[in-house]
């Protein structure tokens, strides 16, 4: 699926990276620690998470993720959204919370992906 | 690349959001040398734990990184409190990072064994009250 997909699946909001929704998304992963993201992610196109500070982006900066889904809600800042600007990534917003943000991807045909 | 690159940085104490400028750098300072996709994620997530982990516990420090056309070794050097058990600091999962730390995401007890992970060399040099420098390789 592309990144548009995703949107449209989650009833996403795109905050920045409204140019790159054609990407292909291959898998995802899930998690509030960066810790656990930086030692379990693998190949993974999009990053849900609950947590919204800087290191998110640079997080998925290291990793080469494309797109970040904040969930429950969360808006992250300004600045935060600038430092993804920079670095092309796709950033969106859904009010669903982690679980149900995950299993209507998985339901739609998204994989984990390997470790 | 015919000689050594090598890039110099100060990783600054206690500021969380800066965390990352110097493994952010040195990623887009090898895909400009061109260095496999490969390499340059198993340096940025290595380098990138090390600088998180000077941040937390060390008041920050220096590093320095040497890129030739074998290997990329860095060297994390800090005046923290040095690591009082090398070994269990290594085991996955144990962690003296403080619970604001988690809160912002790290602190999972992976740092180490990430770096470690992600390399093809590491060593720990640590004594009580002095600091703690870190050297990693990853070959090309």
């Amino acid at each position: 699926m592309t990144a548009k997909d995703v949107r449209q699946i989650l009833g996403a909001r795109v905050l920045t990276g409204e140019e790159l929704l054609e990407r292909e998304i291959n898998s995802a992963c899930g998690a509030d620690m960066m810790s656990d993201v930086l030692a379990f992610s693998k190949d993974h196109s999009v990053l849900l998470t609950g947590l919204c500070n800087p290191q998110v982006i640079r997080t998925a900066e290291m990793l080469d993720i494309a797109c970040i889904i904040f969930v429950r809600g969360k808006k992250p800042e300004p600045a935060i959204l600038e430092m993804a600007k920079a670095r092309e990534l796709i950033i969106m917003e859904t009010g669903h919370r982690m679980f149900s943000a995950c299993g209507m991807l998985y339901q739609a045909g998204l994989r984990g992906g390997k470790v | 690349m015919e000689d050594a690159v090598i890039l110099n940085y100060t990783v600054s104490p206690d500021d969380f959001t800066r965390a990352g400028e110097a493994s952010s750098d040195i990623k887009s300072k090898l895909k400009q040398l061109g260095v496999g996709t490969e390499v340059v994620r198993k340096v940025a997530i290595a380098m990138y734990e090390g600088e998180i982990n000077m941040v937390i516990h060390a008041k920050g420090g220096e590093v320095s990184v040497v890129i030739t056309p074998e290997r990329i070794r860095m060297v994390l050097a800090d005046k923290g409190p040095g690591i009082p058990d090398v070994e269990l600091a290594m085991k996955a999962g144990y962690s003296t990072a403080p619970d604001e730390i988690r809160n912002l995401g790290f602190g999972a007890g992976m740092g180490l064994p990430n770096m470690k992970k992600y390399t093809d060399e590491m060593v720990i040099e640590t004594k009580l009250g002095v600091g703690t420098t870190i050297t990693m390789v990853v070959n090309m």
